[in-house]
């Protein structure tokens, strides 16, 4: 290939390999110890070679491709390396689809091993044979059918690269499988760029200086950052330009964790089921710096009255999130580690003691309307938001929550404390029921000196409950709790607020999720009681390896403050 | 809403299998319509260039712009709008031989429209014709009465009047892949 840079990796001579060991050997070469798959016909060669480097190499056998592929992504999330994901050809490759699909939208970097026919068989519907890279294309950041096994160790270094640099995203890689089985000189050299591909951007100095302006004469300024902040280990950068400057910051729900919660600053969630500070005062703001974060409309609500009063300022990596969903003022194009750096260095020290008045003005209003009834209730079934607080009094912060999507999602977003950053794991854009029991399980490894809570609605559970057999034999040691309304909740609360309580096919009728556990062998236990709950909590935090809680909640509890879909950010509801 | 404005859409890229389709998938994704789209190689060997001729409003071009550029394998992307470029489309016309011998007229439309006749043989001929689309498409009407055996138009074909500074930025991308080689090595 043309145009790509490489630093070699050792100076051995060429080994005389099969394509389906250097592929193993390409993983090494890129550290990787951990990959998440499931074997099949035309990845056949590549799990041989596993088996003859399992001590190298720990291949997780999951229940399905997508256990497999949110597991890389749970592990990437919270390790910040490159996740792996290897499946075979056909109904193996599709079912890595909606993780691939998932991690481009939440700039995961995953690298996705598919299994591909012989060569020869391309176009000839072979069996399991699937157009896979037709379908991955616009949904990943970079594909590419190998079909020459000594295309293999250049492919692979350009995957490993293209996945991690820049902002980063999904990889996949289509490997027919002659190429497995041909054999070729082996050498390994990582990619250090592209030509067609410019990942990093020098940030311009006098764009920081009309920052610095912009902030030093704001007299209402507030900061929204994004998972940029995660993703450019820009959190210390963050915290300090905020400290500095006294802005009060709001975040995404990807961006959770960069902050500690109990920094006076930060202010609060944004968005759709945000704090009511945040929504309200997004609109009474002079100056909105926006920082690593993409203004989806989950966040921005309707967006011809989305911060209009302000000026804004964007800092950004990717240039084609510049000006896409909202126009701003001032763009700051480059790694937001150097941009914040280099603001923070430039502003004078101020602090805003009437602007953060508003704050917790509103948070007392929120707080008597809502997060005391949730966290605090005195009667009725248990809330989503209690089961949280609870989880926090024994983690105190430390642990990281990996969350489903729902209300579940939102309360543990919203309730969740964190002292950590890459400490929130959830799927964000794409909205991936399922996510979570397998994203835990590759959080818990890619971080297994930490606690791992998963926090699950009852219907997102089942979508890939199939994954406590592999919690099971590969003995991973994540909490699972169900927050059980016996409701798909969050469409039940749509039908409940704007289809007049038709509940059209919300409700559920559960299995015994005890019991299944138990089937898999996982400690698990039920709770419906308020006086259980703490020592339940405690008691699954305190085991040695898995467990899975129950906990019964409020069937028909809704999740507010809310931002109706479409409507304007200040029209936040509190009931 | 915006009025739409033809661009002329000027990607150059790697000459890579799948390319087109994550280019043409951009389109799809926005319900964009594309007028036009055509691919060769450019005047750098191995660097190709897609001209893609669409009809946008203009707030949306830029956006589309840097989601093409965003793609790994594509180097640049200029956009232009019609005055800002020279561009031409060609047309191929097969028509029975009888009617260029027996009409008179035929011969004069072919002589008047520069149209250039590729080929003669028994039973048909075949004329081609470079111009504007309205050039081409008056020749269409013009020759249909005729019995027009098949006509064939190819997507539009464009230069810019400004200059495109492809070889600037691989110079650059080379430049400092050596800068890094020394650097590595010292």
């Amino acid at each position: 290939m043309e145009g790509i840079k490489t630093s070699s990796v050792g100076s051995n001579k060429p080994l005389h390999i099969s394509g389906a060991e250097a592929i193993v050997r390409c993983l090494l070469a890129e550290d990787v110890d951990i990959i998440y798959g499931y074997p099949g016909g035309a990845i056949m060669p590549v799990y041989d070679e596993l088996y003859k480097f399992q001590d190298q190499l720990h291949h997780v056998l999951t229940r399905h491709e997508q256990g497999a592929a949110h597991a890389a992504q749970g592990f990437a999330r919270v390790s910040g390396k490159v996740g792996v994901a290897i499946a075979t050809s056909g109904p193996g490759a599709t079912n890595l689809i909606t993780c691939v699909a998932d991690a481009m939208i939440d700039s995961t970097p995953i690298v996705c091993i598919t299994g591909q026919v012989g060569a020869h068989l391309l176009g000839s519907d072979a069996f399991q044979e699937t157009d896979v890279i037709g379908i991955s294309t616009p949904i990943t950041k970079w594909n590419y059918q190998i079909t020459n096994a000594d295309e293999i160790p250049e492919v692979f270094a350009k995957a490993f690269y293209i996945a991690r640099s820049g902002r980063p995203g999904p990889v996949l890689i289509d490997i027919t499988k002659n190429a497995q089985f041909d054999f070729m000189d082996f050498e390994y050299q990582k990619c250090t760029g592209v030509r067609s591909y410019e990942p990093e951007i020098i940030v311009e100095p006098k764009k920081v200086k009309k920052a610095v302006e912009l902030i030093n004469q704001a007299k209402k300024p507030m900061i929204i950052w994004g998972q940029g902040v995660i993703l450019g280990n820009a959190e210390a950068e963050l915290k300090e330009l905020i400290e500095k400057s006294g802005i009060p910051a709001i975040w995404t729900i990807l961006g959770l964790s960069a902050l500690p919660t109990d920094h006076p600053l930060n202010m609060g969630m944004a968005g759709m089921h945000g704090n009511y500070a945040a929504n309200l005062l997004t609109n009474q703001c002079d100056l909105l710096i926006a920082v690593g974060m993409r203004f989806d409309d989950r966040v921005t609500g309707d967006l011809n009255t989305y911060a209009k009063q302000a000026k804004i300022i964007h800092l950004e990596l990717d240039e084609s999130e510049v000006n896409k969903n909202v126009l701003v003022d001032l763009v700051v194009l480059g790694d937001c580690k150097d941009s914040l750096r280099l603001i923070t260095e430039g502003i004078k020290p101020n602090s805003h003691p009437l602007w953060i008045q508003n704050f917790k003005d509103l948070y007392q209003i929120e707080y008597d309307k809502v997060i005391k009834n949730e966290i605090d209730p005195k009667s009725g079934l248990l809330t989503m938001a209690e089961t949280i607080e609870k989880i926090n009094k024994y983690t105190k912060g430390d642990a990281i929550i990996v969350t489903d999507v729902g209300q579940h999602q939102m309360v543990a977003c919203r309730y969740a404390k964190f002292t950590q950053s890459k400490s929130n794991v959830t799927s964000g854009g794409l909205g991936t029921m399922g996510f979570a029991l397998p994203a835990a399980m590759g959080a818990k490894m890619g971080a297994p000196d930490r606690q791992v809570v998963a926090i699950i609605g009852d219907g997102g559970f089942q979508m890939t409950i199939q994954e406590l057999g592999t919690i099971f034999q590969t003995d991973i040691g994540v909490k699972i709790v169900i927050l059980n309304n016996n409701f798909l909740g969050m469409v039940r609360q749509w039908q409940q607020l704007f289809f007049d309580k038709r509940y059209a096919s919300t409700e559920l009728i559960n299995p015994d999720f005890v019991t299944i556990a138990k089937g898999y062998h996982i400690k698990s236990k039920q709770v419906n009681k308020r006086e259980e709950l703490d020592k339940s909590i405690s008691e699954m935090l305190n085991h040695e390896g898995p467990y899975l809680l129950e906990v019964i909640v409020q069937q028909e509890e809704n999740v507010f403050p809310m931002v109706p879909s479409g409507a304007c950010v200040s029209s936040v509801r509190l009931e | 809403m915006m009025a739409k404005k033809t661009y002329t859409v000027s990607v150059y890229t790697e000459n890579n299998v799948g390319l087109l389709n994550r280019i043409s998938a951009i389109f799809l994704k926005r319900h964009i319509n594309i007028d036009s789209f055509s691919t060769s190689e450019s005047e750098i060997p191995n660097i190709f260039r897609f001209v893609i001729v669409i009809k946008i409003e203009s707030d949306r071009i830029e956006k589309i712009k840097s989601q093409i550029e965003k793609q790994v394998d594509v180097i640049k992307v200029f956009y232009h709008t019609d005055s800002e470029t020279i561009f031409q489309e060609s047309a191929l016309f097969k028509l029975p031989s009888d009617v260029l011998f027996e009409k008179r007229q035929v011969q004069n439309i072919i002589k008047n429209s520069h149209a250039r006749i590729v080929t003669v043989s028994r039973e048909y001929f075949v004329l081609e014709k470079t111009g504007f689309r309205h050039e081409t498409e008056k020749l269409r009407r013009d020759l249909e009465k005729f019995g027009l055996l098949q006509f064939v138009r190819s997507g539009r074909i464009s230069v810019t009047k400004s200059k495109l500074p492809i070889r600037d930025l691989l110079e650059k991308f080379k430049q400092n892949h050596t800068d890094q080689i020394n650097t590595d090595h010292e």
